[in-house]
């Protein structure tokens, strides 16, 4: 129940009485308020400041510290007031938390104090409201970032223990950690540089001699550019193999990007070495050879740079694919209207449509080399439109993707949103939960109190005058302090089920009567019964109906669970107040029930299952017991406890 | 005695004015403003002390903080004490068993009007006003009809997880037990004297009447 509208619960209490002439059975005492106090204000003096509020402000949570027995840890004798050692900026919020029900994130405010003050409080985060709360997480998760960026600068600190492996490795990936991987480092970045030149070199050609034609260096110096060749690839492969050797996840090292460019690298030379100079497979072999310039990529292991460009591109795949399809789709377009305008004209150079596109391409990105021009006046009506439209068509998604490449340079966060998704989830979770916290505590709190009851009438078999000084010794002995608000809150929901003469269930026990109804034949109601049909039938004949269930065989023990019926007869002759207590476990349903601590029950060796959800979250309060006393005086005839 | 002025935010006016039957209707963004009687005339007309007036109004204005309630926010804050169920159609019947004046809208007058009745009354006063919440349109009589939708709405308000299951027929099946323990002459409604009449005459209806006494 939400806190904000607990000032409306004397209302909802007071309608009630709509429904008392309706209702044909008698009505749960109503809790009385102990100590009942008048709503005084308190003080919280916060580090000098003075907040005042009224104390019912405050017990609307009190799962919270203020709204606890523990902000009496905090009171001051002297001065009569609540002192608190703690920020009074953020404790506005926590107290407009109480006042409002709704809690706000200010954005002035350090993230890391503001957390800590409402751990102090026993405020859980996630109840922030939806205005703040997306604040509240981004700058969580930067916080978060920052903190792990900090950790992984000190990760290069040398752990006692490694293993020749492992200080590869990290020499390896991080170079500036020792001079050796350092050196490494910059012996590798050098052949790298060395091969590229070579395989550049390799095809200008060189002074010839002049009766002989131009060769490219290449083939001049053959034997130079060869040995050239072999030194950098085994340079290569003996940094490859050392890395494969070095690497913690070999697998995962050989499906990484690197590794593959390096393999592409050095894969041509292997392959041309293994060839032999045969006329087929030189055309080949020489396409081979281009492959060589991927040694070039062997550079983003040197450059940051290089990497995070290689990132962006891989993230912004989508913005990329677009502007492709775009692309495609107008040169497409073009290059067909271009064909049917030209087809006309003698020897035009528009022989197809795919011919036509290499025209369209050249005119839509504006470079207009002037191979193939139009020349009929349609042509070049279509033509003109085609160049300005490249325009539009290129310029559109280019700053999309500058704008994500700048976004993500920046933040780099995909992934994390991602998680943080995730996290939203769970939050929903718990927020749904808390709401449904309020049935279940009232389902929860019914249980403890009718276990109260089983407990009490079990134990004093046949004494009907159980006194008032009886019932509240055995209630606080049985119970724990539960506030006030809920338990007007549960009578006010008792009162409603006896009025409609139907209980309250939660979902899995709702599901199951739901099946073992829908699947049995009732039997005929007993005689002794009267003419109060749907609801003592169903009532009566489930009790008999247990015959039928199976019971669990002796190795599993019982599952039972307590519940209470009261019939009345019009003739108002005899209240019955029976105790079912019936095994649950039947075989149809498969739902998984939660034994909670068992208790000694004087009838039977049995377990009482309180077979709810767990409600983990603090905002939600779980009352142990519950001032729930029995209609005592109502009774004025024997109670049979039946149990099976 | 309807002292209810519609201002302008703008336009505050000196607080001290007193009750005046002019309707002030200005500008187009008005907000509409409701500010209740003093709390004298209130102690006056209700069966309340001064305290518990400022209580309730403190409440009151706390969730309602333009004075009035209307339907859609009384509906929401009447579900929440009803998590499992549906409670908004008996909601609009409490609605308008405390609108007495039928315009639409609960002010605090009306509001405390009502639980004064429900809290502080006399028995013959509750009695009347739940045959006045159970006569939907007011003519006297409660039908059939009438009760049936009455406790649809109270049905409603359980939800779908009860046990034992709710069926179709139950509401109807309580109506037809209600009917036959309110309507003495089996005329087919139940009149205010017959129903004043059988709630005397009916030891839980009378001992559940005293029930929320003291609950502010």
């Amino acid at each position: 129940m939400a806190a904000g509208v607990a000032a409306w619960l004397p209302f909802a209490r007071a309608a009630a009485i709509g429904w008392m002439p309706v209702a044909n059975l008698p009505m749960p005492v109503a809790p009385t308020e102990k100590n009942k106090r008048q709503d005084e204000l308190i003080i919280l003096n916060v580090s000098g400041r003075r907040f005042q509020t009224w104390r019912n402000t405050l017990d609307r949570y009190p799962d919270t510290l203020l709204g606890s027995s523990e902000k009496e840890f905090f009171y001051n004798e002297e001065t009569k007031e609540y002192f608190f050692d703690r920020d009074p900026d953020v404790f506005r919020s926590v107290l407009n938390f109480y006042r409002t029900g709704k809690l706000h994130y200010p954005r002035y405010e350090c993230i890391s104090s503001y957390d800590e003050e409402l751990a102090f409080f026993g405020i859980v985060p996630e109840i922030i409201g939806d205005c703040c709360y997306e604040e509240y997480k981004d700058r969580k998760r930067e916080n978060a970032e920052r903190l792990m960026d900090d950790q992984e600068d000190n990760k290069d600190a040398k752990l006692p223990n490694m293993t020749f492996r492992e200080t590869m490795w990290r020499a390896f990936e991080n170079p500036h950690t020792s001079t050796m991987a350092l050196v490494f480092y910059y012996v590798t970045g050098f052949f790298i540089a060395v091969s590229v030149i070579t395989n550049v070199v390799e095809t200008v050609p060189c002074g010839s001699a002049p009766n002989q034609k131009e060769v490219p260096c290449g083939e001049r110096y053959t034997v130079a550019f060869f040995c050239m060749d072999t030194a950098c690839v085994m340079i290569f492969t003996v940094e490859y193999l050392m890395r494969l050797f070095a690497a913690p996840s070999r697998y995962r090292f050989m499906r990484s990007v690197m590794s593959i460019i390096d393999v592409v690298a050095i894969l041509p030379y292997y392959i041309g070495l293994v060839m032999t100079d045969n006329e087929d497979v030189s055309g080949a072999f020489v396409t081979l050879r281009v492959f060589r310039v991927f040694r070039i990529f062997k550079f983003s292991r040197h450059s940051q740079g290089l990497r995070i460009l290689g990132y962006t591109l891989k993230s912004c795949a989508s913005e990329l694919g677009f502007l492709l399809f775009s692309l495609t789709m107008a040169i497409i377009i073009f290059a067909t209207v271009m064909f049917y305008a030209e087809k006309g004209s003698s020897s035009s150079k528009f022989t197809s449509i795919p011919a036509s596109f290499w025209y369209t391409i050249v005119t839509m990105t504006t470079l207009g080399y002037g191979d193939m021009v139009p020349k009929t006046i349609a042509g070049k009506i279509f033509g003109s439109i085609c160049s300005l439209s490249g325009v539009l068509v290129i310029a559109l998604p280019v700053p999309v993707i500058v704008s994500n490449f700048s976004r993500i340079y920046h933040q780099n966060q995909r992934a994390d949103k991602r998680r943080a998704q995730k996290v939203q989830k769970a939050r929903l979770a718990r927020i749904r939960i808390s709401k449904t916290g309020s049935s279940s505590a009232f389902l929860h709190s019914k249980r403890n109190g009718l276990f109260n009851e089983a407990l009490e009438l079990t134990q004093l078999p046949y004494k009907m005058n159980l006194s008032d000084q009886n019932s509240t010794e055995d209630e606080q002995r049985l119970s724990k302090s539960t506030s006030l608000l809920e338990s007007q809150h549960h009578h006010l929901l008792h009162c409603l089920e006896k009025t409609t003469n139907h209980e309250f269930v939660d979902e899995q026990y709702y599901q199951q009567s739901y099946l073992e109804a829908g699947l049995q034949n009732y039997p005929s109601r007993s005689p002794s019964l009267s003419s109060q049909d749907g609801v003592t039938g169903t009532c009566c004949t489930r009790r008999s109906k247990k015959h039928h269930t199976p019971l669990p065989n002796a190795s599993a023990p019982a599952h039972m669970q307590p519940l209470t019926h009261t019939h009345t007869h019009p003739q108002g002759l005899q209240e019955l107040s029976t105790i079912h207590i019936q095994p649950l476990s039947t075989s149809r349903s498969s739902l998984n029930m939660r034994v909670d601590e068992p208790a000694p029950l004087n009838c039977q060796s049995s377990q009482i299952t309180t077979a709810i959800i767990s409600i983990p979250t603090p905002p939600v309060t779980t009352p142990e017991g519950d001032a729930h006393l029995p209609a005592g005086p109502t009774h004025q005839n024997v109670v049979k406890v039946s149990a099976l | 005695m309807d002292a209810k002025r519609v201002e302008t935010i703008s336009a505050r006016v000196d607080a001290a004015v007193s009750s005046s039957d002019s309707v002030e209707d200005e500008l187009e963004l008005s907000a509409v403003r409701h500010r209740p009687e003093g709390l004298e005339q209130l102690e006056a007309q209700t069966r309340f002390s001064r305290k518990e007036l400022q209580i309730l109004y403190r409440g009151f204005k706390n969730e309602c903080p333009s004075g009035v309630v209307n339907e859609e926010t009384f509906k929401d804050i009447y579900s929440q004490f009803f998590p499992q169920g549906d409670a908004s159609t008996y909601a609009h019947f409490l609605f308008n068993a405390f609108d007495t004046d039928h315009n639409g809208s609960v002010s605090f007058e009306d509001f405390v009007m009502g639980l004064s009745i429900l809290l502080r009354g006399t028995v013959q006063e509750k009695l009347n006003w739940a045959f006045n919440l159970y006569d939907i349109n007011k003519d006297g009589y409660i039908t059939k009809e009438e009760m049936l939708d009455i406790m649809k709405a109270i049905y409603d308000m359980m939800g779908k997880c009860t046990y034992p299951v709710l069926k179709e027929e139950t509401p109807r099946q309580h109506v037809e037990v209600f009917f036959q323990k309110m309507d003495k002459n089996k005329d087919g409604v139940v009149t205010i004297d017959e129903f004043i009449d059988c709630c005397q005459n009916d030891e839980n209806i009378m001992r559940s009447m005293h029930l929320f006494e003291n609950v502010l």
